[in-house]
């Protein structure tokens, strides 16, 4: 559906992925350079690949026009077993989480699931730069914040999950507010994330795990929508003494297209107070449509992750040095508000 | 020479369980076992002095022993049959400060155990994700045994000050489970139907008795080599399980309750008497606990033998099946898989050719 109104880029990808599946990941980060080479690219493979090293290609090339029926019925088959086989599972608790109550096979098999179809068919987030991410070890991913709703950390998740090629799982750091929340502290729990606290920032990098943080907070998820794309003030900076006392690089990521899913335009300051949140946004259709008005707008998203700002090469007594702090967090702010405004002016449209 | 311990609480399975265990040890040449009641169960060897440490006269049994190493277990979260909770923290905060004064004058103390729990942590929402020794918590308890807890802690620190020549070591337990464990959680967990908050998953952590018994040994002795049995410890088996695991694992049903129901039907069910289900509890299976254990591997060298896995699973087996055993549920999930199997049972074995 969506591809169909969309400029050549995207024809050409829904062509490639047509072909084969793997270069659709590839074109997603280096799409913009070189489209024509890389449909060219693409093509060619599976007629020059046969020749290049037939064994194991033309033992994938030939069962299909056999298994063409039998093949979807055991794929079928397959998916019931597993299915339950993952449902016993569940109902005998039989499933490990770890400390901070991470169950990584229901995120796998079902909340990605439930988000993907918001990542790659309403949002069509389009996903650059994610080889930037560390294969292995820490890496602290600092990210803008925007979209009165946190969809933003939500779809970065998805993004790392289904991109990067370590199959990483990014690790969010959330307020305290959402683990407040009945449902949607389990939730996130589950889905790995945790409390933005130094603490559990450090246990996590330390752990070697990719975190995600916003440090823009309800400063820059809450703002208004004359204020999109204007980063706030990062905090006091504490992740980037988390970082450097991990010595784990920073990443900057900048994601464009969250600040307009729901273009704020009023805050109803008494309400909020009332029921204790930080900001309760009014939008031309929030409260007005009632839940209706909470579906948010089918704006296109560009998550680009940029180059990794290392920190090992910093002596420990580092982290207490505020003037380096300032630094490294201009820097890192600098950095995703300037890819930002590349991002915004590549951008043809808000919604394709 | 060889050592004199005193064991406090020994009234209760864990305390005549360590003192059991404690007089095994070579080392070890007599062991007073100390209570306001008889035990029910024997004490081995060991010499029964009936005293009650919430009066002065346990400062004349500890000079009249000449103790070396007290034990003191009598720190519970519930009460010993019929006590009420006053007596329970009465037990706690005035018996701790009674043995803490008579071992202050006493010369041949060198070294004092006192068992806490990881209540002190309290749980709230605002806290990391887990506790380390260090942590200090966000909310303090506000009543219950966690606050007799804090309080036992404060009093234990403040003795270290004045006897700086005196080992104290102070460990924190998670939730005990085993066999003969008589925690609130145990309890809770022995309800035909399991009351929980809807909407949250707490993260809940356990330590087997035997790991308990084990780890006490350790701090009353002299520590092994590169090892240091004083300070505050986090004791926990590896691993966390979430309450709906347990659930499940347990084979007893759920009932998710909003918030103020459940807060009314634990003054309910305390009203009842049937179990000790306090706010604090509530506070626990609301938002959990998880303590961090590296101290207690790397400083204290204690390698527990039970995950909070296997320890759950001890406990499950030693309470029977429950409603909804998991083997029964999976047993029919077993069968729903054989179903479309009987329809089609024919294409996978063909592929699998």
């Amino acid at each position: 559906m969506a591809d169909a109104k969309v400029i050549p880029f995207d024809d050409d990808r829904s062509r490639g992925s047509a072909v084969q599946r793997p270069p659709r990941r590839r074109s997603a980060g280096s799409r913009r350079k070189g489209e024509p080479t890389v449909v060219r690219e693409v093509q060619p493979l599976p007629s020059r690949a046969p020749a290049q090293d037939d064994v194991p290609v033309t033992r994938e090339e030939q069962p299909p026009p056999q298994r063409q029926d039998k093949g979807a019925y055991g794929g079928l088959e397959r998916r019931i077993a597993g299915g339950l086989a993952f449902l016993r599972r569940r109902l005998t608790g039989d499933y490990e989480v770890d400390d901070f109550g991470y169950d990584a096979e229901l995120t796998d098999q079902v909340l990605m699931s439930l988000l993907r179809p918001m990542y790659e068919k309403y949002f069509r987030v389009e996903v650059k730069g994610v080889e930037n991410i560390p294969a292995e070890g820490g890496a602290l991913i600092v990210a803008n914040h925007s979209g009165t709703l946190p969809m933003d950390g939500l779809m970065m998740q998805v993004a790392v999950h289904d991109h990067h090629p370590a199959n990483r799982h990014l690790r969010l750091l959330a307020a305290d507010l959402v683990f407040m929340l009945p449902v949607v502290n389990e939730l996130a729990r589950k889905l790995g994330h945790t409390l933005a606290c130094a603490e559990d920032a450090e246990r996590l990098l330390a752990q070697g795990e990719v975190v995600g943080v916003m440090p823009e907070g309800f400063k820059g998820v809450g703002k208004p929508f004359s204020e999109r794309y204007k980063l706030q003030r990062f905090g006091r900076g504490g992740f980037v003494s988390t970082a450097l006392r991990q010595g784990t690089p920073i990443i900057p990521c900048s994601i464009v297209g969250a600040e307009e899913i729901y273009p704020m335009i009023g805050n109803a300051k008494t309400l909020a107070r009332v029921l204790g949140f930080p900001y309760f946004p009014l939008t031309p259709t929030f409260p007005w449509l009632g839940p209706l008005g909470a579906v948010p707008l089918p704006t296109k998203w560009t998550i680009q992750f940029g180059e990794p700002i290392p920190t090992d090469g910093y002596p420990p007594e580092a982290a207490e040095d505020p003037m380096l702090m300032f630094n490294l967090t201009d820097q890192v702010r600098e950095q995703i508000q300037h890819t930002l405004y590349k991002l915004l002016v590549q951008r043809r449209s808000v919604f394709f | 020479m060889g050592k004199v311990v005193l064991v406090t609480g020994v009234a209760r399975q864990l305390g005549g369980r360590f003192v059991r265990r404690i007089q095994r040890d070579p080392q070890v040449e007599r062991v007073v076992a100390v209570d306001a009641v008889p035990p029910e169960h024997h004490l081995g060897g060991a010499d029964f002095i009936q005293a009650d440490i919430r009066q002065p006269g346990i400062a004349r049994v500890l000079a009249e022993t000449a103790a070396d190493t007290v034990v003191h277990l009598d720190v519970t979260a519930t009460a010993l049959g019929s006590g009420s909770r006053t007596s329970v923290k009465e037990t706690n905060v005035i018996g701790t400060m009674q043995l803490l004064g008579a071992c202050q004058k006493s010369p041949t103390v060198k070294r004092l155990v006192v068992k806490s729990s990881t209540n002190v942590y309290g749980s709230a929402p605002r806290d990391p994700a887990v506790f380390t020794e260090t942590t200090p918590p966000k909310s303090l308890p506000s009543g219950g045994f966690a606050k007799d807890a804090v309080e036992v802690e404060g009093y234990v620190r403040g003795f270290a000050r004045r006897r700086p020549d005196v080992a104290v070591c102070v460990l924190r337990f998670a939730n005990i489970l085993g066999p003969t464990a008589d925690t609130p959680l145990a309890a809770y967990f022995a309800l035909p139907i399991l009351p929980t908050v809807l909407g949250y998953d707490p993260r809940l952590q356990f330590v087997h008795e035997d790991d308990v018994i084990e780890v006490l040994r350790i701090a009353s002795h002299e520590p092994e080599r590169g090892t240091l049995n004083s300070g505050t410890f986090n004791i926990a088996g590896d691993g966390v399980l979430l309450l709906s695991q347990c659930s499940r694992r347990l084979g007893r049903p759920t009932v998710p309750l909003l918030l103020p129901a459940v807060t009314w039907a634990g003054s309910l069910v305390r009203t009842l008497g049937m179990t000790d289900f306090s706010p604090e509890q509530i506070r626990l299976l609301t938002h959990g606990r998880v303590v961090a254990t590296d101290q207690m591997r790397e400083t204290l060298g204690f390698k527990p033998k039970y995950t909070t896995a296997q320890t759950f699973a001890e406990f499950a087996r030693s309470r029977g099946p429950g409603l909804l055993p998991p083997e029964a549920l999976a047993g029919a999930v077993d069968r729903i898989a054989a179903l479309p199997l009987a329809g089609s049972g024919h294409p996978p074995t063909q592929s699998a050719n």
